[in-house]
């Protein structure tokens, strides 16, 4: 009985174990063996020849791929640690008790919610040069000093991390919000009674107990950075000048514009293997906490 | 005198924090609804005229809703095939013995993790060898695979809250395992099921990298490839790009405003709840 059923189960799991087998599974085992081979899309008359590790020495080597990686590590840094802050302080605020809480809660979701390349289009028109909004409230109507901010290296990288923080700090502020919604009001009440004023509240109530939540959502977040593609692509498609190149666009034009499969696949698994480690520490972390209560 | 501080400062962190997650978004969607001339004005024009041309452009001149009904199919049969596969899959873990099922919790979750710039070569090459690039099949498929992680752990969280006692019940009655899960588990889980089936939807509605790569063919293009590759002859057409972002928005604005409260319980449930 026992026994049958444990196959029922494993049967039941069989249609999304397949799926996420040849869909997510296998493609990366194949992209790694892609990686070892010179394939280039459109020549087949090439073949596709055994290279063992010269598409990696050529990725060590290529100053543009390098280029690239600094600036993701730019931006994943960049946008992690301002959207765990803000994340950390409108968590705070939506935790609070007050009417029309559950509105705001709602109004921080929608960036969250709105497709990423509409929010691309919508920072892309806000830094427009003529008539964007951030002109006019940094020059007023002086159009003469007007900046074409997505065309100055920089400013552009610095524009796509604003737009990542105004699109997912409400993201980090749930996963922050659930942890803080774990705590007991008892707690913050016998504080208050021995007289603790509100630092010493936050320092030794709050930030211990949400401190797993918050790692969540770093190593989730810092994650997910490493995959931002929509953003450059719309915005400034990795210029000016490769100065929003990042990863995940810079392996897509090796690709699928350049061609070159085996050594965008290259570069597809280094920043597998960037993520990799990290995401193990993440599903171990957060795999742990599911199975362990009643 | 020191509470009305307080009360004030309150105030402010919530008019900021709306502010803040609104104006940007409301200042450019405002751009669909002004004039030809509105758009350029210096100063910018806060108020639009509630004009339509804009609109009226975008459907005629650049087929927006075709772009919508491709997403609409995309979204719709991918959240229902990939909350099925969910559910059963839910249910298996939820009573699986523990060890095992965390091992497979795992994997699943680690499937989540993966950047797609890794898995999509091998995907394109694979739809292009059986000629399923530019289809539907071709866009869904890969679209359950990329969903299934969150739904599957949404359920199993939840099931694994349904006490082992009411379906007990139905089996001694002479329900059959599938049978106390359709019966008794699944109308229990409604919430959970809900809470999956919006995620689903809003993760495949919004999804641009995928769309990009295996819909070429404009005819078969999603509303986000569609707003990405916009193109007017000589000059941006941004009142058309705001009517279409808009046209894409509003059903998420939408769910958002009705289902504030599941979603915030299923993506803190994804991470943290245990």
């Amino acid at each position: 009985m026992k026994r049958r059923d444990t196959q029922l189960y494993l049967t039941l799991l069989a249609p999304a174990v397949a799926i996420l087998f040849l869909f997510i599974v296998l493609p990366i085992g194949q992209s790694m063996m892609l990686s070892l081979h010179r394939v280039v899309v459109g020549l087949p008359a090439l073949g596709n020849p055994f290279v063992g590790f010269q598409n990696y020495v050529d990725l060590l080597k290529d100053p543009v791929a390098r280029h690239s990686f600094s600036i993701t590590a730019v931006f994943v840094t960049a946008t992690t640690s301002c959207e765990l802050l803000l994340g950390l302080l409108v968590a705070l605020l939506i935790n609070h008790r007050f009417p029309g809480r559950g509105a705001l809660r709602a109004c921080v979701l929608i960036p969250w919610a709105i497709p990423t390349v509409v929010s691309a289009q919508m920072w892309r028109y806000l830094f427009n040069d003529a008539y964007g909004m951030i002109n006019y409230i940094v020059f007023g109507a002086e159009t003469s000093k007007y900046v074409p901010w997505l065309a100055l290296p920089n400013a552009a990288l610095t524009a796509i991390i604003a737009a990542d923080v105004w699109k997912t700090s409400s993201f980090a502020a749930l996963l922050i919000l659930a942890g803080l919604q774990l705590i007991p009001d008892e707690l913050y009440q016998a504080a208050r009674v021995d007289g603790a004023g509100a630092w010493k509240r936050f320092w030794y109530i709050t930030w211990p107990l949400i401190r797993p939540a918050f790692l969540v959502a770093l190593l989730f977040r810092t994650i997910d950075a490493f995959r931002v593609f929509d953003l450059a692509f719309v915005m400034t498609q990795g210029g000016p000048a490769d100065a929003t190149n990042v990863l995940q666009l810079y392996g897509y034009k090796k690709m699928f514009v350049e061609g070159w499969m085996g050594y965008g696949s290259a570069i597809s698994v280094a920043i597998f293997l960037c993520v990799l480690i990290l995401a193990v520490v993440y599903v171990r972390q957060v795999g742990k906490r599911l199975l362990e209560s009643p | 005198m020191k509470k009305r501080l307080k009360k004030l400062g309150l105030l402010a962190a919530i008019c900021l924090v709306a502010g803040a997650s609104l104006a940007p978004f409301l200042c450019f969607v405002s751009l669909a609804f002004k004039t030809e001339a509105q758009v350029t004005t210096i100063p910018p024009d806060l108020w639009p005229d509630f004009s339509l041309t804009f609109f009226r452009s975008a459907v005629v001149r650049y087929g927006v809703f075709h772009y919508l009904f491709n997403s609409v199919i995309v979204a719709g049969v991918t959240t229902v095939i990939t909350v099925t596969m969910a559910t059963l899959a839910a249910y298996g873990l939820a009573r699986l013995s523990t060890s095992l099922a965390k091992a497979i919790l795992m994997g699943i979750l680690a499937c989540a993790m993966f950047p797609q710039i890794s898995i999509v070569g091998p995907i394109w090459r694979i739809l292009r060898t059986v000629g399923w690039l530019n289809t539907y099949q071709g866009i869904i498929l890969p679209y359950v695979a990329l969903t299934l992680p969150l739904a599957v752990w949404i359920l199993a969280v939840f099931i694994r809250e349904i006490p082992e006692e009411l379906e007990a019940a139905a089996l001694v009655d002479g329900c059959t395992r599938l049978g106390a899960l359709w019966r008794v588990i699944l109308p229990l889980a409604v919430p959970g099921l809900f809470t999956a089936c919006i995620l689903c939807f809003i993760h495949a509605w919004n999804e641009f990298f995928l769309a990009l790569l295996i819909l070429t063919d404009p005819a078969k293009q999603t509303m986000p490839v569609g707003i990405a590759l916009f193109q007017g002859d000589y000059i941006v057409p941004w009142g058309e790009i705001a009517a279409a972002s808009f046209i894409t928005t509003a059903p998420l604005v939408l769910l958002v405003l009705l289902f504030q409260r599941r979603i915030v319980s299923g993506l803190s449930a994804g991470a943290i709840k245990g």
